[in-house]
């Protein structure tokens, strides 16, 4: 495998070609915010926190989500500026303009991904209007539950389960503001034939919107330990618990 | 021509109201009305949320009483689950429920309520507050203070926050005691009970001074409301739920539930946001009953504890076996002060409250719970609906304060009768208007959450008072 030597930071790294600019700057201990990266799935760049400036031949810089856009020779990256930090803050207003987040009485309360990243972000007030949707909370299934209203579309449960679990019970249905991961044919997900009840999908929400039955407010705690476990196992056959 | 006084906003109460009292032609009062200004509607936006929940949104009702929401929620989610909770969850949440009342009934009458009672009604405005009594009376302010603050520690020890702990839920709770927080709360309890005691002792001391007011703040007959133990000694959490009469003669008693399904009827008025619920068998307005530490000592046989046994003694000799003046809420309020200390003491050797077995696991196995319990301000009661998954489909919250409403407007019409003539009234008159209110303790945020959309029937009244007609939600 080649390997390619660029600036991040105005540091010099070197990485595989076959790496994104995200594991590069994670290998060299430069981080990036993500929220629908999650180590051991595809990536899919939906969330776009993890936008970096890449300089253009003209003398610009232009914007690339890291965690799908690969290396290159020479590549001169930089992962925040003034302009980032603005985007990645609006970024996170918007997802919390787009659903009825309440933290205050979410069952993910002091354990959410999103929570954590808007604190980083220094996010103290959301400057858009809410969108307020009606959103429906789904309590059919036995053990689990999923509240869209918490929901920020990141997929990483549609990606567990397709690539992990090899069930494929999550998918997106709708466009836009309208989209929702369904379960099946858009069913209810206690109706479903082919969820296996893995919890694997729950393990992998950043936010309160998938959690186990019972889960009383600030409450439930993704199991990200068993996930990386799961992960580990599966790709490199080491069982390291 | 006609007057109208107007108070607005009333000043150091829990919430945002106002006051108007009606003059006639001559300037004689016609009637005073106390309206509660502000909307919470809770009863409408927690439909479609998971029982489980329920605990923890309910709670944010309130900044003051988040653990009496704790309570009659988890008590609900319990009678959804239909679940008997682990014996050591029942105790931890007595002790949480203990500390609730002492926190809140310290804030009551230290900081809201003392100003007027110790620096007097017509004190000087810009002095009759919270630092003008730390100017006045720093020792009895400080002690205040710090009794609040025994009882909010006990709260922080048990749930990990102050004010609005995740901590009851369906089924049991979510932590135990430990033994350092145990160790800490007793160190503390002798100050407690020195504080409450000397509280008491200044309460008393000035109650002479009151006469008028005791005469003319709230002094009427009508029904009390409020948990008894299976002995008939003063409770909060469990128990029965008894109804008396301004004779002590005993109404109803009986399954909290069955008497909240049966006897329990809400009017909306135009002019509140408070409804104003009423005991049906009596009609309305007949129906009014009050709740709250004065109507809880009048329908109780003794406190449970020594000291406070003592002071229950006193509080009869001077005022009879039943107390139908509202000012003597404060006083009530003082003794269940130290009843609370009293039985968190009694609490603190048992081992159960260290225990690890807190929680009782089911699902939905009933459609609808009713949980009751007695919030500082008095009985509060939360009923759900939901479904098969157990989302909420339908919520009725009667709060402590919404109880109060018919007594609170009706003291508003016997002290502006009394006190007032003619549109020009001093200072010192308006403020007994606000006391009158203060003395209930009311909290107007915990009261206000659904207008028509939600009540169990819904009582028509024509001017002349007379019910013109009545609608039932099916």
């Amino acid at each position: 495998m080649a390997v390619r030597t660029l600036q991040i930071n105005d540091t010099l790294v070197s990485a595989r070609e076959d790496q994104t600019i995200l594991e590069a700057a994670r290998d060299h201990g430069i981080k990036i915010p993500t929220l629908c990266h999650l180590e051991g799935l595809t990536d899919v760049g939906a969330c776009r926190l993890c936008l970096v400036e890449v300089a253009t031949v003209g003398g610009g810089a232009k914007l690339l989500p890291s965690c799908v856009s690969h290396v290159a020779e020479d590549m001169i990256v930089h992962t925040d500026t003034p302009r980032l930090g603005e985007y990645r803050r609006m970024i996170v207003e918007l997802v919390m303009a787009e659903r009825n987040h309440v933290c205050s009485v979410c069952v993910a309360n002091n354990h959410c991904e999103l929570q954590d990243m808007a604190v980083a972000m220094g996010v103290d007030h959301i400057r858009y209007d809410y969108l307020s949707p009606s959103c429906s909370v789904d309590l059919s299934h036995e053990r689990y539950g999923i509240d869209h209203n918490r929901c920020i579309l990141c997929t990483r449960c549609v990606r567990v389960c397709d690539e992990v679990e090899g069930a494929h019970t999550w998918d997106v249905a709708g466009r836009g503001t309208r989209s929702r991961v369904i379960t099946d044919m858009n069913q209810p997900w206690g109706s479903s034939d082919t969820c296996t009840s893995c919890g694997k999908c729950v393990m992998a929400c950043p936010t309160g919107a998938l959690f186990l039955q019972g889960s009383s407010v600030s409450e439930m705690e993704h199991d990200r330990g068993t996930l990386a476990f799961l992960l580990n196992a599966r790709e490199k056959k080491q069982w390291l618990v | 021509m006609a007057h109208r006084i107007v108070i607005d906003p009333v000043t150091r109460i829990e919430g945002h109201s106002k006051i108007t009292v009606h003059l006639d032609d001559d300037g004689r009062v016609t009637e005073a009305r106390f309206h509660v200004t502000e909307f919470r509607g809770f009863e409408r936006f927690c439909v479609g949320r998971p029982l489980w929940e329920m605990p923890g949104i309910t709670a944010r009702v309130c900044g003051i009483c988040p653990v009496s929401h704790l309570m009659a929620s988890s008590r609900a989610g319990d009678a959804i689950l239909s679940v008997a909770i682990p014996p050591a969850a029942e105790k931890l949440r007595r002790l949480m429920n203990l500390a609730q009342i002492v926190q809140s009934h310290s804030l009551s009458f230290f900081h809201l309520s003392a100003p007027d009672l110790m620096l007097g009604m017509d004190c000087d405005p810009s002095r009759r507050n919270l630092f003008g009594l730390v100017a006045a009376e720093p020792e009895l302010a400080r002690r205040g203070i710090r009794l609040r603050q025994f009882g909010q520690e006990i709260i922080e020890f048990l749930g990990a926050k102050k004010i609005h702990p995740d901590w009851a839920v369906p089924g049991g709770v979510r932590s135990a005691l430990t033994a350092a927080g145990r160790d800490h709360i007793g160190a503390r309890i002798a100050e407690a009970k020195e504080s409450a005691l000397l509280a008491l002792d200044r309460f008393k001391g000035v109650l002479d001074r009151f006469a008028e007011e005791v005469e003319t703040f709230g002094k009427f007959p009508s029904l009390f409301l409020g948990l008894v133990a299976e002995d008939g000694s003063w409770e909060h959490y469990g128990g029965r739920l008894r109804i008396v009469d301004s004779e002590g003669k005993v109404v109803d008693e009986g399954d909290p539930e069955r008497i909240y399904r049966d006897t329990i009827g809400e009017v909306v008025q135009p002019d509140s946001y408070l409804k104003s619920p009423y005991y049906r068998p009596r009609g309305f307005p007949e129906g009014m009953y009050r709740v709250g530490p004065l109507a809880r000592l009048n329908l109780c046989e003794r406190m449970g504890s020594p000291l406070a046994d003592r002071e229950l003694d006193s509080y009869r000799q001077r005022g009879g076996r039943i107390q139908t003046s509202s000012f003597w809420y404060h006083y009530a309020r003082l003794i269940e002060i130290l009843a609370g200390i009293e039985h968190i003491e009694r609490m603190l050797d048992d081992p159960d409250l260290l225990s690890g077995r807190l929680r009782a696991r089911a699902t939905i196995n009933r459609s609808e719970g009713v949980g009751v319990s007695e919030a500082p301000r008095g009985t509060l009661f939360h009923h759900y609906h939901v479904d098969e998954g157990g989302l909420v489909r339908r919520v009725n919250l009667i709060i402590a304060t919404g109880q109060n409403n018919l007594a609170m407007n009706r003291t508003m019409t016997q002290i502006a009768g009394h006190y007032v003539s003619g549109p020009k009234v001093p200072e010192g008159i308006l403020n007994r208007l606000e006391a009158g209110i203060r003395a209930f303790d009311p909290c107007l945020s915990c009261s206000t959450h659904a207008v028509g959309s939600m009540p169990l029937r819904v009582v028509l009244v024509g001017p002349d008072g007379c019910v013109r007609g009545e609608l039932r939600r099916s």
